[in-house]
């Protein structure tokens, strides 16, 4: 229940008052309850626990993770090769 | 940008990998507190890519390993009414309590479906008015938010027959309680990532302070994995307990604020029993008491109930990261997934579950 991986907002609509959404886990669809992420775009990623979408994913800041990741190989070639240094 | 194959990257996870062997100088041991995490270290092999200074031992995060004994015998009692219908996640239908489980409830004519969420429950007694329709409520902070919104869409329906059995725990007091255990051996933390989305990680500062521990926020792919085991040995070489955050493209520091409102409506602190490991004082949370007409536990006469847990099983020293399963007798013998003895043999999260299904060949070689 909590190996919940993002899942992909393609509709957003109102049932009994509440604001859901159907999202797209890698092709298999649920509908989930969206009233913690009012913000939330068709197009956004999420993380959903039970049923209820906990946050929105940030593209931005996966990015700058994954940027941060790439330096880490230039940096180490540095290190090992004194020629560059 | 899919947020999953980029975070399994071999190349970048071979750049995190090497720079965590440049920077490891001493024996350290790191707890992941998510059994999430566990399920997702032991799948992608982590433990065996780090270098042997790192000793990885895993937490009580497993919300189906750390419900009560005492509650998960009052679901069975409950569930074996015949005017109930009793909702769970499928995870709790093996679990075993003092006499049999949710499998053999059902299995002997009790009405036990597997939902995937609350509100599915809800909608079950909107369905099933003459029935009493009780949801099995079990979380961490990761399931309070849909459990409390369930209350309230019943409520909204004008539901009378709809009621949760809560089981809610909390994840800074079971880090208090494993640090100032004198058995203890966690030298620094990773935070469980969900749990942290919702509740933000600011009320770790306090922890990583008096216990003079790093705390780092992590999520489950193998490079956030790595990147959280990155950072808390670069905390603990350079001698800096600090709190950091290594999955900030869904945590942030003050957390999900709706989310934490909700909770807050519908819920209040109290006193737990985890499974295996004891009370724990303020480590969890039950329905206020504007909410008692959905408490399952006040509409429903549970009669005493005597507990009883195997005598073998050493899940309350697994859940503290103080043994690991193979230091079980029963382990992988008499103690499966099929057959457990233990909670932490049912979950694919629970920690002997996970070493069962990824480990055991390690084991035998
Ligand atoms: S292997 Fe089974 S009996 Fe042993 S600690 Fe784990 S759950 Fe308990």
């Amino acid at each position: 229940m909590c190996l919940a991986v993002p899942g992909k907002i393609i509709d957003i609509f109102t049932s009994s008052n509440m604001k859901m959404g159907k999202v797209d886990f890698g092709g298999v669809l649920r509908e989930v309850c969206l009233e913690a992420v009012p913000e939330v775009k068709i197009g956004d990623y999420v993380i959903v626990h039970a049923g209820f979408a906990l946050n929105i994913l940030s593209e931005k800041e996966a990015r700058d993770t994954l940027a941060a990741f790439r330096e880490l190989d230039e940096i180490e070639l540095d290190e090992d090769n004194p020629i560059m240094n | 940008m899919r947020y999953l194959e980029e975070f399994r990257d071999a190349e970048l996870v071979k750049n995190v990998l090497s720079k965590i062997n440049h920077t490891v100088k001493h024996p350290w041991v790191i707890m992941e507190i998510c059994g999430g995490q566990t399920h997702s270290i032991m799948h992608h092999g982590i433990a065996q890519l780090l270098p042997g200074e790192i000793e990885l031992v895993h937490g009580p995060g497993c919300p189906v390993c750390v419900t009560s004994l005492e509650l998960v015998d009052k679901a069975l009692s409950i569930a074996s009414r015949p005017n109930v219908i009793f909702c769970s996640f499928g995870d709790m239908l093996r679990v075993p309590g003092s006499h049999g489980d949710l499998f053999s409830v059902k299995a002997a004519g009790g009405q036990v479906r597997i939902v995937y969420s609350p509100l599915d429950a809800v909608k079950i007694a909107q369905q099933n008015p003459d029935k009493e329709v009780v949801f099995f409520a079990i979380g961490f902070e990761t399931t309070a938010p849909a459990n409390a919104m369930s209350v309230l869409y019943a409520q909204s329906l004008g539901l009378q027959n709809y009621s949760i059995l809560v089981s809610h725990v909390t994840v800074p007091p079971a880090m208090h309680a494993i640090l100032s255990s004198p058995h203890n051996r966690v030298q620094g933390f990773l935070a469980a990532g969900h749990v942290c989305s919702v509740m933000g990680y600011h009320q770790y500062h306090a922890i990583s302070q008096i216990y003079k521990i790093p705390i780092v926020v992590t999520g489950f792919e193998p490079l956030d994995l790595l990147n959280g085991i990155l950072m808390t040995v670069e905390l603990l070489e350079s001698g800096t307990p600090r709190v950091q955050n290594a999955y900030s493209r869904v945590v942030s520091e003050a957390g999900n604020i709706p989310a934490q409102a909700l909770i807050k409506r519908v819920f209040q602190d109290c006193d737990r029993n985890w499974r295996g490991i004891g009370l724990i004082p303020q480590s969890g949370w039950e329905l206020r008491p504007e909410y008692h007409f959905f408490d399952a536990e006040k509409r429903f006469e549970v009669e005493q109930i005597q507990t009883r847990e195997s005598d073998i099983c050493i899940s309350g020293q697994i859940l503290q990261g103080i043994k690991k399963p193979p230091q079980c007798p029963a382990f992988g013998r008499i103690c499966t997934p099929q057959n457990p003895l233990g909670a932490t043999m049912v979950s694919s999260e629970g920690t002997c579950a996970a070493y069962y299904r990824y480990a055991r060949i390690d084991m035998e070689e």
